[in-house]
């Protein structure tokens, strides 16, 4: 009998999932959800800002916990799961992974759009220097062909990233797009590869499945499906369907399954699903953090967010740019104004 | 030395006194990449008080050599020792890179020259332009130009600070990807700390952070610039609206490409402020405004320094 392959379950319900709750964690929420995973077999989580170590801002909105506090909160409910926390260079700085180490974090995700891997050189060195397992992120994969994600790959791998993860930011890939990049990165790079899903097109788990088939042997999950958009692979969900295809996950199904509805849930403030907004972000391939500040501006300004979404689609605006939220909405209600002065 | 000076002197069209005497102070220029070539292109053009005597590098097949040549200007592979070797040169431009103007500081420094610092090694302090134009708070034979995404995000910090305390102010800073160059992807990291802390150093922010993004969309987007202030009380929407729009005319006095996207946006005690900037496509294409605001600024820093040195010669030497 063929032994089962094992595939890594990462769980961001405390990283990608706080987007849902407009980084509103409170320290303890962030144990009790943290206990809850340990106690389901995780073996990792990531705990940080929706947008990474430092991205508690105005840009991307102020975090209830500094990610010290966040990261606190978790160390003292964890004894076996590790802790990984996420930083995009540019946003997170040298002095925040530090303090993350410090705090026993001892995953770093090091993530950047998916052409420009050569800005996460600098923190996945010295992420390897302290001793973190490095795994790089190439975020908004959907946006370049197979060719140039494994270039981008190769670059991560060359500065020491232990895992490589094909991002689907947007949830705008298809199942067959995620199989081509994946297959790709396997065949290209010499270490493992990773998957990251968002359910916006409502191809979360197809989309994971796609990747594991493909040779994927690390990929992401948050609780009840939370996290940014239509929110992430739901673990326990994933739990569910790996283990009847015969994976090992390592994942206590009733015990996720608890976690998701007992400790997870009372914490939600909206239900997790595929609204006419997130659809939009997977229709017009924009990361999905954005869909919560959208709704903002276009609620200021008396817009369609659809209208925004669609415009910042098609300006290629990538991960971070929050701020164009803004200069969009305005320059649609700009040209509202003009339109109704002509009438 | 000080650079601590009066009023400024008149100079003819051609950087000449009454009498034919050349006023224009000789300068070099460490660096012979993007950077190092546009603005020996913007002094070749523009610069009435300096004089380019040399262009000097490591690689003798670089096209900003070439350039060089081809106006005539005197170049030079053997980088600073190149510099060092003429007494004449009196202010040099360094756009070489952090790590080798820790080497070039203390050289220039004991050679009696003054550097204007392009790259973050923020050797002396920093030095924005529009909020300083003669450089009256800064003594130092070493001046640092801080970051592309601080000159442009810093003046409008300061526009806000100068009518009303800021408690807390963030930058966002969009590059193009295609200017940004491997010396900024490679200090990724010192570039986004160099940022905030000239926003709370120059800009008067109590507090500041700095965001940068490179856009890899082709055709290149604009560099452009968020810069959010929270006030520490409730404005007055006209006085900051009236600072930040004068100081974008300050800024444009020396990068003619920099311009506001929309009024101020004022949301209680937030504002925020969006700037774009083009470049003057002197070597570098228009879409890099990122690179032209950075030689744009070491150009008038530059000089400004000149300046003060034709009035110490003016005040030492007698009149002429």
């Amino acid at each position: 009998m063929s032994e089962k392959r094992r595939i890594r379950v990462i769980d961001t319900t405390l990283r990608d999932g706080s987007h849902s709750l407009s980084h509103q964690y409170g320290a303890q929420d962030i144990g009790r959800v943290a206990a809850a995973l340990e106690r389901a077999g995780l073996d990792t989580i990531e705990v940080s800002h929706g947008d990474g170590l430092g991205g508690s801002s105005i840009q991307y909105g102020f975090g209830k916990l500094t990610d010290q506090e966040a990261l606190r909160a978790a160390r003292a409910a964890l004894h076996r799961t590790r802790l990984a926390v996420l930083l995009l260079p540019g946003i997170g700085v040298k002095e925040d992974l530090e303090m993350a180490y410090h705090e026993g974090a001892r995953v770093a995700r090091i993530a950047t759009h998916v052409t420009e891997a050569d800005i996460s050189a600098q923190h996945m060195a010295l992420a390897k220097e302290i001793g973190m397992e490095v795994i790089g992120f190439l975020m908004l994969a959907h946006m370049e062909p197979p060719a140039k994600v494994l270039e981008q790959a190769k670059l991560m791998e060359s500065y020491g990233a232990d895992v490589v993860y094909v991002v689907d930011s947007a949830g705008a890939m298809l199942p067959d797009d995620a199989r081509r990049k994946v297959s790709l990165l396997r065949e290209g790079l010499a270490v493992a590869v990773g998957f990251h899903a968002h359910n916006n097109l409502g191809l979360a788990i197809g989309n994971t499945l796609a990747a594991i088939e493909e040779g994927a042997t690390v990929v992401d999950g948050c609780l009840a499906g939370l996290g940014a958009g239509a929110g992430n692979t739901p673990t326990e969900v994933l739990a569910a369907v790996l283990d009847r295809l015969g994976y090992e996950t390592g994942i206590d199904l009733w015990a996720v399954m608890d976690a998701a509805e007992d400790v997870l849930r009372p914490l939600m403030p909206r239900p997790q699903v595929i609204d006419k907004a997130a659809l939009s972000l997977g229709y017009a391939g924009v990361y999905s953090s954005f869909m919560l500040h959208t709704h903002r501006a276009a609620g200021k300004l008396g817009l369609d967010p659809r209208d925004i979404l669609v415009e910042l689609g098609r300006r290629r605006v990538v991960g971070g740019q929050e701020d164009m939220i803004m200069d969009v909405a305005l320059q649609l209600a700009e040209k509202r104004a003009k339109a109704k002065g002509v009438l | 030395m000080s650079l601590r000076g009066g009023r400024s002197r008149e100079t003819g069209a051609d950087g000449k006194g009454k009498d034919g005497e050349n006023l224009a102070v000789k300068v070099a220029i460490l660096g012979t990449g993007n950077i190092g070539t546009d603005l020996l292109i913007k002094i070749q053009r523009k610069s009435r008080l300096l004089q380019a005597a040399l262009f000097a590098g490591v690689d003798p097949a670089s096209e900003g050599i070439a350039r060089a040549r081809e106006m005539g200007v005197p170049t030079s592979t053997r980088s600073i020792d190149a510099v060092l070797d003429d007494p004449e040169i009196r202010i040099v431009f360094d756009a070489t890179s952090a790590s080798a103007h820790m080497k070039h500081a203390p050289l220039l420094r004991a050679a009696g020259k003054t550097a204007v610092d392009l790259t973050p090694a923020a050797v002396g302090p920093y030095v924005v332009p529009a909020v300083d134009p003669e450089l009256e708070g800064v003594c130092e034979p070493n001046v640092n130009m801080v970051t592309c995404g601080g000159q442009a995000t810093i003046p409008m910090v300061f526009a806000v600070s100068r009518v009303a305390p800021v408690a807390y102010a963030e930058t966002v800073t969009t590059i193009p990807s295609r200017s940004a160059g491997p010396g900024t992807r490679a200090n990724i990291d010192e570039f986004t700390v160099t940022t905030a802390r000239g926003a709370q150093m120059i800009g008067r922010a109590k507090k500041a952070k700095a965001i940068i993004i490179l856009n890899p969309a082709d055709p290149p987007i604009l560099n452009r610039h968020t810069i959010y202030t929270v006030l520490e009380e409730e404005p007055d929407r006209e006085a900051v609206a009236a600072s930040v729009t004068a100081m974008v005319e300050t800024v444009r006095r020396y990068v003619p490409g920099y311009r506001l996207k929309y009024p101020p946006v004022f949301d209680d005690r937030k504002v925020t402020v969006m700037v774009e900037v083009e470049g003057a496509g002197d070597f570098l294409p228009k879409y890099a405004g990122n690179l032209d605001i950075m030689t744009c600024a070491a150009l008038a820093a530059g000089e400004a320094i000149a300046r003060r040195m034709g009035e110490e010669k003016a005040e030492g030497g007698g009149r002429a």
